[in-house]
């Protein structure tokens, strides 16, 4: 089981770390909610919890929930730019069906 | 699918309820939209990577409009439809505009702020504006997803009440709520004192491309104050950029030129100014339309020359302006560089030794106030991460006062006070029966109202029928976050209110406040002197009113004689007091409280004996009451 962290997006996090000058690593995880289901759940980590599972990606320390790791397994986050808009894209292999605009989806 | 951003622990947001916020810096030449995305603030790019928005508009007779380069490009085609600079004009009246007649704009004069015509229709500097900020607006709709919650929009620290009144109009004709209107400079403080987390006495050092502004910031236990604000509203980048140009006409011996000729040429001085940010030397070569060849090189040490006037003239007002903060400079602690200008190399040089340190510049100058007016906006859209409760002050620029007998300001709410402010101050009626008061809310430094700027009156009628001095009128002026103010009148023992919220319909420019402010600083003696000569005449008028109304009600108190040297005394004081001279006044209000005294006693037995209040004698004595009694018959 293992959830990663594209080049790019392991650069914008650890930028983004070192601006905000706290933070041990990246914590992902999914909660239930939204109109399809389940949503992601992307923010930093200022601490381990006890149940967490770490990996480490090109650098980046990723922290993941027990409970949410079999939704996020073999996913890779990625950082794209889309016209205008700029930021992180779960690219899960899990996901059956999302709804429009991908913020929640369904296994 | 939608594209994620990191948010902080325990915040992440259910789908579809991100609140979308963006701070915007609506400039007089450019413009910019920003967001925080991830913790960090951004200045949004247009499709082709432009940070910038050129604060231009063009409209064409089928209503289309244009806004931004292309705007900018077409300026010369259709000067009379392509508006520049229209901030210039927000929430001011035709008069108010120096120099319309070189502008190619066809001015209208309407109610409150004046009117452009354009092949479009008749155009408010509202609705221009608000075109910009409509453009801001999809250009962050589209790159952040969604609908925006709202806006913090940066106005100059100098805007007054109709200017920003004016400015959050536009933004509410572009469909943006605004969250709230941030002065500029401490849009630029929140975005260093956030990213650097300092405490202290920070300068904003703002040259920008046609004004300079400084502003002298308290940040402490997390909390932003205005203590200061000043500067040049006609010194700016653009004269750096002139003064290259009369080099080049000098150095190069050239004829006059032509329209074409000079604009080429202005242009090669802004460049060869970008250029000596990074080089010693700048090459200046150009072919004219004339056939006449310029080739030049202008070197930093020169440039430095011939600009050193401009730069000594921004350091009067920054002295000026710590003067006003009861500072000195070795309490800053460190100067904030804000507008394109600064990068100009003698600039941070000069700042840097006038305040013997070296100024803060890690940020670009250009998209520093964009950037903090985004934190703001983040933070007010409810979007704060733990630690990040800072609350933040701005101060009101000039003084808010009301007229009082005589003529005089009473001033209520004193200059950089922090805002939001509420003050109230109690006054009373000046005649007997009095049942009606007039209030005049004025703005400005000087002490008597003429010198002062008038921005709003209102009348407080239905006061019962008192003795002059007995009805309690507490009046209360209050600013808001945005520095919109409000004033109300409560008489106090009849509960009866009025009150008014000032959008004047003029407002001052910055010239103006300027130049109030060097005249207040001129004219402080005089002022003191010509204030206390009104206040003297309004206490004799008052003490000849008392005098003459208790000859009619108690004249037979008194023998012939008796009568006859008051009524001298009283007649000396009516005609000193139309006299200028305070000392003379004064004696003869003094002869005159002599001459009655024995009158004000007999008249006391009087009252005693009938046990029924009338006039008291008091009244005759009493003066330190006076100057701040208020108000005519209405």
């Amino acid at each position: 089981m293992a959830v990663t962290l594209s080049e790019k997006a392991a650069k914008h996090v650890a930028s983004y770390l070192v601006k905000r000058g706290k933070g041990i690593g990246l914590r992902l995880g999914v909660r239930t909610s939204g109109c399809s289901g389940v949503a992601y759940k992307l923010e930093f980590a200022d601490a381990a919890e006890p149940d967490d599972i770490e990996f480490e990606s090109h650098g980046v320390k990723v922290l993941i929930d027990a409970k949410s790791l079999p939704y996020l397994d073999g996913t890779e986050l990625d950082y794209t730019r889309e016209g205008l808009s700029e930021g992180f894209k779960f690219n899960n292999p899990n996901v059956k069906d999302a709804c429009g605009c991908g913020e929640s989806f369904n296994v | 699918m939608a594209l994620l951003q990191i948010a902080e622990p325990g915040e992440s947001v259910a789908p579809h309820q991100h609140r979308l916020a963006v701070g915007i810096d609506l400039g007089t030449t450019n413009s910019l939209v920003a967001t925080v995305r991830s913790g960090i603030a951004n200045v949004i790019s247009d499709d082709l990577g432009r940070p910038l928005l050129p604060s231009v508009v063009r409209y064409f007779a089928d209503s289309r409009t244009v806004v931004g380069y292309e705007a900018q490009a077409e300026q010369a085609l259709d000067p009379r439809n392509v508006i520049v600079s229209i901030k210039r004009f927000m929430g001011r009246g035709l008069k108010d505009i120096a120099h319309r007649e070189s502008m190619p704009y066809e001015f209208e004069d309407a109610q409150g702020m004046v009117r452009l015509r354009t092949k479009a229709g008749v155009k408010s500097p509202v609705e221009i504006s608000a075109e910009i900020l409509r453009v801001l607006r999809s250009r962050a709709e589209a790159s952040l997803g969604g609908p925006l919650v709202g806006a913090v929009i940066t106005v100059p620290a100098y805007f007054d009440d109709s200017q920003r009144q004016a400015t959050k109009d536009a933004a509410k004709l572009a469909g943006l709520s605004v969250l709230r209107l941030l002065n500029e400079p401490t849009a630029a403080a929140i975005a260093y004192g956030l990213d650097n987390a300092a405490e202290g006495v920070y300068a904003v050092y703002d040259l920008g491309g046609g004004t300079f502004d400084i502003s002298i910031l308290n940040l402490s236990k997390g909390v932003f104050e205005v203590m200061a604000t000043g500067g040049d509203s006609a010194l700016g980048g653009d004269d750096f950029d002139q003064r290259i140009f009369c080099w080049i006409l000098e150095a190069a011996k050239l004829k006059p030129l032509s329209i074409e000729d000079a604009r080429q040429l202005l242009t090669c001085a802004r460049e060869a100014k970008e250029y000596l940010t990074q080089h010693g030397v700048a090459p200046i070569t150009s072919r004219l339309n004339s056939g006449e060849v310029v080739d030049l090189r202008l070197t930093t040490g020169l440039f430095t020359e011939i600009t050193q006037t401009l730069v000594a003239k921004t350091i009067q007002p920054v002295k000026r302006a710590l003067r006003d903060a009861g500072l000195s400079v070795s309490d800053v602690k460190g100067v904030v560089m804000v507008g394109g200008a600064t990068r100009m190399p003698q600039v941070q040089r000069a700042v840097g030794e006038f305040f013997r340190q070296e100024p803060l510049n890690n940020l670009d100058p250009d998209k520093v106030v964009a950037l903090g007016a985004a934190m703001q906006a983040n933070l007010l859209a409810g979007n704060r991460a733990a630690g990040d409760d800072w609350l933040l002050l701005d101060v009101i620029p000039l003084s808010l006062g009301l007229e009082t007998m005589g003529g005089l300001v009473e001033k209520i709410i004193p200059r950089n006070s922090t805002i939001p402010i509420a003050r109230a101050q109690e006054f009373t009626t000046f005649r007997d029966g009095q049942t009606a008061l007039a209030v005049h809310v004025v703005q400005g430094e000087r002490e008597l109202v003429s010198d002062c700027r008038s921005l709003a009156r209102f009348e407080l009628r239905g006061i019962p029928p008192m003795v002059a001095g007995a009805a309690r009128i507490r009046v209360t002026f209050q600013v808001d976050a945005d520095g919109l103010l409000a004033v109300a009148a409560r008489e106090l023992t009849s509960d009866i209110e009025a009150g008014i919220t000032v959008k004047p319909s003029y407002g001052l420019n910055d010239d103006e406040i300027a130049t109030m402010l060097k005249d207040s600083m001129l004219h402080t003696k005089d002022d003191a002197l010509r204030r206390a000569l009104k206040e003297a005449q309004v206490e004799a008028q008052r003490l000849i009113e008392a005098v003459q109304s208790a000859l009619k009600s108690d004249g037979e108190l008194l023998s012939g004689e008796q009568q006859e040297r008051i009524a001298a005394a009283l007649a000396k004081l009516q005609t000193t007091a139309l006299g200028e001279n305070r000392r003379h006044i004064t004696l003869a209000m003094d002869d005159l409280e002599a001459e009655t005294k024995d009158f004000a006693a007999r008249r006391m037995d009087k009252s005693i004996r009938r046990a029924f209040a009338g006039k008291s004698i008091d009244e005759l004595e009493s003066g330190t009451q006076l100057a701040k009694g208020m108000g005519e018959m209405a």
